[in-house]
């Protein structure tokens, strides 16, 4: 079962703490804003995800399992 | 009845539209007879209507072209008791025609409404009207009360007035709104039609599909299909604008030519340097395919364009297409819902180049920055909104590619101060020349 990662963008503030922890898979924009590599996340970097969405100060930072199961 | 013996003819929808004021009930049925399926006994098997639906291969008519029968389909597979939303909330300052039916023929929506609900077992209809719309409001007012002294249609029927603005009539925006909270777009809720409005199964369609619906009905799906292409069947409802003689809201055949819309209007009233099709989330096509195109989007599909809630503006060779594009782009950007960075700011930031463009005190590179920001922009906001606005932009920055270049070296031409052609709110217009 694979993991994405989404970012809910009601709720980001661009405050940029996952860019900060996770910058191998989230960038940010000109405006501050996460730009996410939505692609499958790599085993290796699960748990770094993980403490990613735990830093957002508003939970904006979402891990999804993809529904389809593989 | 008339519209049955030849159902080839047109108007359908428009049929004894007045010229001034609402359409009372007595006349309504005059023309179309009483709403159909009112019958209990009619009622049992409510598959009966959306069949016809169905069978009929009606599209909705509020931009995303869904099939009405599908929508159906699912709030009906739904658990709990639906309700019925019915969208007279239009955003778009280039679309009229769901006002206007909802002025002068309040009871064909209604009785659209009420044959949805029917058809769902729905105990609840909701009129969701933009503010800004007081004809629209005061004939769905009195419709309303009309209806109740005949006797009613064993449905609660209500009105919520939806507060001006671009993204307000979007579907979760009206759920959010009828929830008691504000007309705004949500993300990733869930959908309307398993969980809307009080967590009911929702269907939301749009005024004209529900008028359709109402005709549908009472007529049959080949007759609805004796007009209109195979794939976009039936009558549609179009706004037209710019540079034409009568502009205002008509109805026509799927797929008929423009020119002969454009006929209809009593002509163009100067040469046309391009139209714009499906609005301010649509597409611009270059003035010389105005003799060759037709109106449905199967046949604009070739074009990479949709007739979106029915809108086709002309611009003339008149008016300055920069100076239109960036006062449009301005207000647009305005029109985001302040909720989500990647909307608020980037499209400020496009419409600030854009006008820079205009000006022509744009610095090197701002045609790349335009480009940079718009592959970043697009697909990042909760709602559909960004992405229309950036289309709508890049059809503009590419079809109008050299009057943006000469701007860009020149500065301002003699047409950017002529009169506007692109419609835009009431308000909106008077902030921007004051």
């Amino acid at each position: 079962m694979s993991v994405r990662l989404k970012v809910n963008p009601i709720a980001c503030e661009a405050h940029g703490m996952c860019a900060e922890v996770l910058p191998e898979m989230i960038t940010l924009d000109d405006w501050g804003y996460p730009l996410i590599d939505e692609r499958p996340l790599p085993s290796e970097l699960t748990a770094m995800a993980k403490r990613a969405a735990e830093a957002c100060p508003t939970f904006a930072l979402l891990l999804v399992r993809d529904r389809e199961k593989s | 009845m008339s519209l049955q013996a030849d159902p080839a003819s047109l108007p359908r929808l428009l049929s004894g539209m007045p010229v001034d004021g609402a359409m009372g009930l007595e006349e309504h049925w005059a023309i179309h007879g009483e709403t159909p399926f009112a019958k209990r006994r009619e009622r049992r098997g409510t598959g009966a209507l959306i069949d016809l639906v169905e069978r009929a291969g009606l599209l909705g008519r509020g931009g995303g072209a869904f099939p009405a029968a599908t929508k159906m389909h699912a709030v009906a597979g739904a658990r709990g008791r639906p309700i019925v939303l019915a969208n007279v909330a239009e955003g778009e300052p280039a679309s009229d025609k769901d006002r206007v039916l909802m002025e002068g023929l309040p009871h064909l929506v209604l009785d659209g409404g009420v044959l949805a609900a029917r058809a769902l077992g729905a105990d609840e209809l909701i009129l969701c009207i933009d503010e800004s719309g007081e004809a629209a409001l005061e004939s769905a007012t009195r419709a309303i009360y009309e209806r109740e002294r005949a006797g009613g249609d064993a449905l609660k029927v209500s009105v919520q007035i939806v507060p001006a603005g671009y993204v307000s009539g979007q579907e979760s925006a009206l759920v959010n709104l009828c929830n008691g909270g504000q007309a705004l777009p949500a993300f990733a809720s869930p959908m309307p039609f398993e969980c809307g409005v009080r967590r009911r199964p929702t269907l939301i369609n749009n005024a004209e599909t529900l008028a359709h619906l109402a005709l549908i009905a009472r007529y049959g799906p080949e007759w609805f299909r004796a007009l209109g292409t195979q794939a976009h069947p039936g009558s549609t409802m179009l706004t037209l604008s710019g540079a034409i003689t009568h502009p205002g809201v008509y109805e026509i055949e799927q797929g008929a030519p423009l020119a002969s819309l454009i006929e209809a209007a009593g002509g163009m009233t100067g040469q046309i340097r391009a139209m714009l099709l499906g609005g301010y989330a649509g597409t611009w096509l270059e003035g010389g395919s105005i003799s060759t195109l037709e109106l449905s989007n199967d046949r604009l599909a070739a074009h990479e364009a949709s007739l979106g809630a029915g809108v086709v503006v002309l611009l003339s060779r008149e008016a300055c297409p920069v100076a239109e594009t960036a006062r449009v782009a301005s207000w647009l950007a305005a029109q985001s819902s302040g909720q989500c960075g990647p909307c608020v700011h980037g499209l400020q930031a496009i419409a600030g180049a854009i006008a820079q463009l205009a000006a022509g005190t744009a610095s090197a590179g701002t045609g790349q920055r335009i480009e940079r920001w718009t592959s970043m922009v697009t697909g990042r906001g909760a709602c559909a909104h960004p992405d229309g606005v950036l289309s709508f932009l890049t059809s503009a920055v590419n079809v109008f590619a050299e009057e943006f270049a000469d701007h860009a070296r020149h500065g301002p031409c003699d047409a950017c101060s002529r009169a506007k052609e692109l419609p835009l709110p009431a308000l909106a217009e008077m902030a921007t020349a004051a």
